[in-house]
């Protein structure tokens, strides 16, 4: 394993730790500070996206960062795997920059500078979840994230925000340290390493190692990465729907759950490896298990009127989509989860954005509330029935690929039921997204809820500060539906797991 | 092995024990408070600087005592002036000398009577526990061990909150009892094997049953000084009622003290003996961690949670050394000095807080952050440092002692976890709380920042936390072949891991 040390890792892990230093530094300057936030998104991005072709060409990049002990060591790595995760939310970090100086300013929040200094310290965290080599280094960035976002689902410091923060770190701290923590040790004893394997089949786990331990430490794993929202554990994210809209978007809806599902498939893939979960035959329960999580979570979806409550139970489903497509282990099917990483980021934080602009013009949060509110306006609801269409899955939006994939993968799998499974949650996608859509578009303005007479004009779309949020999500909306008609970049990426 | 320039004979722990006390008869003469407070930093620094040529002389590659000192004492006893230092007692040595000049920093605004008395204090305890951790004959271990005592009930009886006659009292008691059992225990040996040699002592074959007794003698007398459940009681109220500095003492270099008893005497002199309990004194280790993070969760008054997380931290520390495994004691070690660390940096932090709002509830220290955002940093980074938060220095000590466990054994390690998690709890509540919670609190107006001073104490402990979490490799290599040589003399290879139970 003797590669030259690629500085690009480096440089892509400091951008979003020097631009919170910065960001914290500007702090009295508003405009100066969002470009100090901008500045490292770009520089994240472009960092990022210069590894792409390299990994495409099939170099594995590495770069070591401390030894702290033999065989613990702090070390990046950049494989097609944290490309898919890391390209996109560099991207969307770029834009929730725009979006969220327009959100924040709009509602003349509070402590704006805090916010975005815990913003760029949990890319720092996601960042490093996505580029880490070892188990170790994945745990260390996966805690930053966890601490780091606290600040922000408290943000409004009121007893809601309280409650939500208090239930926010107890699952993911409670689950993280009690879990993964003692796994990993026990990994590492085991095997005196933590180091990811080069492939996906093979694992690092010595082949003698009886099938109690196996099962004991996979259920640690699956369950103790608590961001990944697999059932029961997935009640933090709903909690954390008091944020600031942003944060819900960017980090709810992409950075930290990518973290949780992302830190998952890796160590289902890079330290089990596909062969040793199928010898031990933990494949198809874990597609089971996750199973419920994907039609419970829909369910409950249905049943919302918050709007962004409903799109939290819409990410729960989602997320177990990406796990059961590399829990079926079928090459079709672990790159059609993996896909879904990128293809649900960009819709999910589309429909975020749409929430949180809806919020800022009229301050409506329910959906019974926005009966048409479509033709007050138009781009942001448009942009949110693209998105809706590619959480649906219907052909040409993005998550239609995804979705073309995983229904590939179950097939070869040979499960009609993960089959059913499948299409019985478009049904309830459908369901649950098609009603807002409608009603937005077709329904009576002020049919319930009856807002009062100088609350019924919301702020219009051309307003400067709405500009900031609907320019933004146009442009997510717009690449949800690209990513359906070219989805040969992630899609060459996912290629290049199987070697 | 000294540096050039100087005689290989020059008595470098000498000088290490005695200059405080040399120091300390010079503040009794000293007139004025502010030059008794500038004298004492600049001898305890001065202190710490002469530790510099012992550090760069030593050989990490040895397990061997260096910079010996022997000299006959009391010769128709059979006494002798034996000083020496290996990887475990250099590393201890270093911590003590390291945070003595930090105590004096953090008393310098917090102790307004009796100034110099005090300093003599600090000073004769700084001679008293470098001369512990030096002394390689048994009855010179016991003098210094007892000189510990009575300025520690002082520091704590004098210069100590509302209640701390009885906590002195506590204290005093508690320590006394586990002396008179160690010296018993010492007695006994030099009865058996006829020498207070401890280099003698260790790997002597002695009588099993003969080990036991002599093994349970040291158990009580450390477990009261770790302290071990159910020995613990004395130390929320010792730690409540001293002052600062003498809470920052207590935790960094006193509690240390029965851990370094269990690795300098217990093991190697009586192994077969530790080799029979070793199972049941880590079950003892796993009440103690899980017992420290239930109380601390409950605990509302800010030195008391501080307190009850240190019997949880030690309880790592214990639990690392009776596992027997080179993970599991080099993790003990590990743990001890960042226990000294970090704890030390949070009493000095709840002490900052006492001053400025004179009050340890955390009810009332709530929201407190807002107005003093760097002190809410440095507490943050500590905070998480005592929670082992990945990347501290606290993470590879718990880390390591933890995968000692798991080679020692399944469910012993899986009963400890529920320890590791409520050690996140506690400190995220407090931090939570206190950097963070409750609505704008009139009394916390004009509530001062830390000035430099008070950042000169804490920046260092803050520049070790990130070292040691990042670069552990230095700080293990002094020691680690003490510990091979340690485990060699208790003999006890590491079992394999009990496959699934």
């Amino acid at each position: 394993m003797d590669h030259p040390a690629d500085l690009r890792l480096l440089g892509a892990l400091l951008a979003p730790l020097l631009g919170a230093g910065l960001v914290m530094a500007t702090g009295r300057r508003p405009n100066l500070r969002e470009a100090c936030s901008l500045a490292a998104a770009l520089t994240l991005f472009a960092l990022t996206a210069s590894l792409v072709p390299d990994v495409l060409a099939g170099r594995a990049l590495r770069c070591p960062v401390f030894e702290l002990l033999p065989g613990l060591r702090v070390a990046l790595r950049a494989d097609a795997m944290s490309l898919l995760f890391a390209v996109a939310a560099s991207f969307l970090w770029g834009l929730t920059v725009f979006y969220s100086a327009g959100y924040m300013r709009g509602l003349r929040e509070h402590a704006q500078t805090r916010f975005n200094v815990c913003f760029a310290l949990a890319l720092f965290g996601a960042v490093g979840c996505a580029f880490a080599d070892n188990l170790l280094t994945l745990y260390l960035f996966y805690e930053v994230v966890s601490v780091s976002t606290y600040p922000l689902v408290a943000h409004h410091q009121d007893a809601e925000g309280y409650e939500g923060g208090r239930k926010y770190l107890t699952y993911l701290t409670a689950t993280a340290k009690g879990l993964v923590l003692p796994a990993m040790i026990l990994i590492y004893v085991l095997t005196g390493s933590l180091d990811f394997a080069d492939n996906l089949r093979s694992g690092i786990l010595p082949a003698d190692l009886s099938q109690g331990l196996v099962v004991g430490l996979y259920v640690a794993c699956l369950l103790g990465f608590a961001k990944n929202g697999v059932m029961p554990l997935h009640h933090w994210l709903p909690g954390a729907m008091v944020a600031p809209t942003p944060v819900s978007a960017l980090l709810h809806a992409v950075a930290v759950v990518k973290v949780g599902v992302f830190s998952t498939a890796r160590v289902m893939l890079y330290v089990f490896g596909v062969d040793r979960m199928a010898a031990a035959n933990l494949g198809l329960p874990t597609a089971y298990f996750v199973s419920f999580t994907i039609l419970a979570a829909s369910v409950i979806a249905l049943s919302q009127d918050n709007l962004k409550l409903r799109l939290a139970y819409s990410t729960v489903s989602q997320l177990s989509y990406i796990l059961l497509g590399v829990a079926l282990l079928t090459p079709a099917a672990i790159q059609g989860g993996l896909l879904h990483i990128a293809n649900h980021a960009f819709a999910k934080i589309t429909l975020f954005f749409c929430a949180g602009a809806i919020y800022v013009a009229t301050h409506k949060k329910n959906i019974s509330e926005m009966s048409g509110l479509g033709r007050a306006m138009p781009f942001t609801f448009g942009a949110f029935a693209l998105a809706s269409l590619s959480m649906i899955g219907a052909p040409p939006v993005g998550g239609f690929v995804s979705k073309w994939y995983l229904l590939h993968g179950a097939l070869d799998a040979g499960t009609g039921l993960i089959l059913g499974v499948l299409l019985a949650s478009t049904l309830l996608n459908a369901a649950y997204f098609a009603p807002v859509v409608y009603q937005a578009f077709f329904g009576r303005a002020g049919a319930a809820g009856a807002p009062r007479a100088h609350a019924s004009e919301p702020l219009a779309e051309s307003h400067p500060v709405m500009l900031a949020m609907v320019v933004p999500l146009c442009v997510t909306a717009v690449i949800s539906v690209l990513l359906g008609f070219y989805p040969d970049l992630f899609l060459n990426l996912t290629r290049r797991l199987f070697p | 092995m000294s540096p050039p320039g100087l005689p290989a004979s020059f008595p470098w722990l000498s000088v290490l024990i005695f200059s405080p006390l040399a120091a300390a008869v010079v503040v009794a003469v000293l007139r004025r408070e502010r030059a008794v407070r500038w004298w004492t930093l600049a001898a305890t620094l001065a202190v710490a600087a002469a530790a510099v040529p012992v550090l760069v002389g030593f050989d990490p590659g040895t397990p061997a005592f260096q910079f010996v000192e022997d000299r006959p004492w009391i010769p128709p006893l059979g006494l002798r002036y034996t000083l020496g230092v290996d990887g475990l007692s250099l590393v201890l040595v270093l911590l003590t000398v390291g945070i003595l000049p930090l105590c004096v920093l953090a008393s310098w605004r917090y102790i307004t009577t009796r100034v110099r008395e005090f300093m003599i204090g600090l000073l004769v305890m700084e001679t008293a526990m470098v001369g512990v951790f030096c002394a390689l004959d048994f009855v010179l271990f016991f003098l210094f061990w007892e000189a510990m005592l009575i300025p520690m009930a002082l520091l704590i009886g004098v210069w100590g909150g509302p209640r701390k006659v009885y906590a002195a009292l506590k204290f005093f008691i508690y320590t006394m009892a586990g002396s008179v059992f160690l010296l018993a225990a010492i007695i006994a040996l030099y009865r058996q094997a006829g020498t207070w040699d401890l280099r003698a002592l260790m790997g002597r074959e002695l009588p099993l049953a003969f080990q036991v007794w002599v093994f349970l003698a040291f158990f009580l007398s450390f477990a009261i000084k770790v302290p071990m459940v159910p020995f613990h009681t004395w130390l929320p109220a010792a730690h409540v009622e001293a002052p600062t500095a003498g809470s920052v003492i207590l935790a960094s270099v006193l509690l240390k003290m029965g851990t370094y008893g269990f690795l300098r005497l217990s093991l190697p002199i009586t192994p077969d003996a530790t080799r029979l309990l070793a199972p049941h004194l880590c079950w003892l280790s796993v009440a103690a961690i899980v017992y420290g993070g239930l109380t601390a969760l409950a605990q509302s008054d800010l030195k008391k949670l501080v307190a009850y997380s240190s019997v949880g931290h030690m309880g790592f520390a214990t639990l690392g050394i009776f596992t027997l495994t080179r993970a599991g004691i080099e993790g003990a070690v590990l743990q001890m000095i960042n226990h000294g660390i970090t704890t030390g940096a949070l009493f000095i932090c709840v002490g900052l807080l006492y001053e400025r709002l004179h009050t340890r509830e955390l009810a009332a220290a709530a929201g407190v952050g807002r107005q003093v955002p760097v002190f809410a940093g440095f507490f943050g980074v500590f905070a998480l440092s005592s929670m082992a938060f990945p990347g501290t220095n606290s993470f590879i000590g718990e880390f390591l002692a933890l995968a000692g466990a798991f080679q020692f054994s399944l469910p012993v390690a899986l009963a400890a976890v529920p320890g590791v998690v409520l050690a996140a709890a506690y400190m995220l509540r407090m931090l939570q709380r206190v950097a963070y919670g409750g609505p704008q609190n009139p009394d916390h107006t004009g509530v001062g920042d830390l000035n430099l001073r008070e950042v000169l104490t804490l920046a260092p402990l803050l520049g070790l936390v990130f070292w040691i979490g990042l670069q552990p490799g230095p700080l293990v290599r002094l020691f680690a072949a003490s510990v091979g040589h340690l485990l060699e003399q208790t003999a006890a290879g590491a079992p394999p891991l009990a496959a699934a139970p």
